[in-house]
């Protein structure tokens, strides 16, 4: 295999990669996952507050 | 929402608190020397006829202490922090992660001795000589142990997109520095790069390049992906648009190099391919910016009252500026009047200061509050004047550099019609110096509003147990 076949060849797949990855987050499957990742910053949160609500009648 | 009550117990806060403080302790010194070289540009004396005073030691224990020190400080306290709570499990390896505070302490101690001594290795960036390069090895190490593995022992099934900029950073930084630190060593004080010639220098602005890429991008944009939503109260604008920026910015960064090296005797074709990926690298870049900023649409409100937001954002709208800023410079034509002027050191205070120091402030004073068990920072009105001082002393900076660097560039390549150089080298020195004095200006606000945020962070340290309620329970 010659230097600019190898060369147009990885383009390809770099290509395909990014479109793949793309896709992939993109897909309708994947929605409700990432909104639960999104909030996990809260989640911890309302664990904690939840402890804090049933100790202490608010 | 916006005010996070600590869960107590169930966190290793300590190793946080510790790199926390120190933070705002290294980013004081850090930036006060770096005020001082500024000063000496313009009044050459100030180095006292003094060697380990001279401009070209201070220099290198200017960036070591604001990246390595300040920087790096705060990417530990936050990076500790997040995993553990978007993980929710309490750190893994309490003892390393110890080590690795004292370790990276007496690291930056042992730059502070070495670099005005005029020990150094001569590589931007990464002046430090062997002994102390391994040490760092062994310190980041135990950095990357304690954060994989409290990723591994997670009770979430998901990696928070924070998460996955913070280990692109500790992992790159870990390969950069092996690489680039390879040295024969002569002496216990002076080695020699393994690599030559154009070699050598590729292998630098590869390392000190992807520094910028991995450490003061990646790592600060794993900063905002946890504070930026928190402070705003709200989910990130688009978790997809996270995963796509970060997977096309970290496989960019790394071929982004060669743009140091313009019109050098590096290769041609290496230059060309430097300049292409450093403009794609523009789109993966504002990703990670619009992605920040849309956060707050529904909430622009709360950036009226709160300035712990404003310091956020507006750190987002610097990131996107030098983003911009750098894409451009990166182009051969442009770079043929940007290099080696001012221009490149306004760009990269406009990063270090607008991006990397504000977003680091801004985390800093949702941070604090939380880690010593108060609702806020003890005066938020001290954090709004640190705000203006920050934003003012950074706009004073870019501008003044801006200006002279373009003249610099202007007066260097200009020549007369039979071929001769119009100006003298010094002639340029001179035309610069009110912009040095507006510089030096713009550095002792920044520097004024640290020593506010010491001040601040003292108090509320002291403060005692429910006096500084957040403002929604100060309401209730």
């Amino acid at each position: 295999m010659d230097y600019g076949t190898f060369q147009g060849i990885s383009t390809l797949v770099v290509m395909i990669t990014f479109v793949g990855i793309f896709a992939w987050a993109y897909s309708k499957r994947r929605k409700k996952q990432f909104d639960e990742a999104a909030n996990l910053i809260f989640s911890d949160e309302e664990i904690a507050n939840q402890a804090k609500d049933s100790g202490e009648h608010k | 929402m916006t005010h996070s009550q600590p869960t107590g117990a169930d966190y290793n806060y300590t190793v946080v608190r510790q790199f926390a403080l120190t933070t705002v302790l290294w980013g004081i010194v850090g930036m006060s020397i770096g005020v001082l070289i500024a000063a000496q540009l313009i009044w050459p004396q100030l180095n006292f006829e003094t060697p380990w005073l001279t401009y070209s030691r201070l220099r290198p224990l200017h960036t070591n202490a604001v990246i390595f020190a300040f920087g790096t400080s705060a990417l530990f306290a936050t990076s500790y922090y997040v995993v553990q709570r978007t993980c929710q499990t309490r750190l893994f390896a309490p003892k390393l992660a110890a080590f690795s505070f004292w370790g990276w302490q007496a690291i930056i101690l042992s730059a502070v001795f070495t670099l005005p001594l005029g020990i150094t290795s001569g590589k931007e960036y990464a002046e430090l000589e062997w002994p102390i390069d391994i040490a760092i090895t062994i310190v980041w190490i135990s950095y990357a142990i304690v954060f994989f593995g409290t990723i591994v022992k997670r009770t979430t099934s998901h990696i928070y997109v924070a998460n996955w900029f913070f280990g692109a950073f500790i992992i790159t930084v870990a390969v950069l520095h092996i690489v680039n630190s390879m040295a024969v060593p002569v002496s216990l004080f002076k080695s020699y790069s393994l690599y030559a010639g154009a070699v050598d220098a590729m292998v630098q602005w590869w390392y000190g390049h992807n520094a910028v890429g991995f450490l003061l991008t990646a790592g600060f944009l794993g900063m905002m992906y946890y504070f930026v939503p928190k402070q705003a109260g709200r989910p990130v604008y688009s978790y997809r648009l996270s995963i796509v920026h970060f997977w096309a910015l970290i496989a960019l960064y790394i071929w982004a190099g060669p743009h140091h090296l313009h019109y050098t005797a590096l290769p041609d074709w290496t230059q060309s391919l430097g300049m292409v990926m450093s403009l794609i690298l523009f789109a993966p870049s504002w990703g990670g910016m619009i992605n920040g900023i849309m956060t707050l649409s529904g909430a622009w409100h709360k950036l009226r009252t709160d300035p712990v937001l404003r310091f956020l954002v507006v750190s987002l709208s610097f990131y996107g500026m030098s983003t911009f800023e750098g894409p451009m410079m990166a182009i051969k034509t442009v770079n043929a009047l940007s290099h080696y002027t001012d221009w490149t050191v306004g760009h990269v205070h406009s990063g270090a200061l607008g991006w990397v120091a504000m977003v680091s402030i801004g985390s800093l004073y949702h941070l604090i509050p939380v880690l010593y068990g108060h609702g806020r920072m003890y005066s938020t009105s001290l954090v709004n004047i640190h705000f203006w001082l920050a934003t003012i002393g950074t706009v004073l900076y870019i501008v003044s550099m801006w200006i002279s660097g373009v003249m610099q560039g202007l007066m260097w390549s200009a020549v007369n019609s039979d071929g001769t150089l119009t100006y003298s080298f010094v002639e340029s020195l001179e035309a610069s110096y009110p912009f040095y004095i507006v510089r030096f200006i713009g550095g002792c606000f920044f520097v004024t509003g640290m020593l506010l945020m010491a001040y601040n962070v003292f108090r509320t340290v002291k403060a005692p147990k429910d006096s500084l309620p957040s403002l929604s329970e100060a309401q209730a």
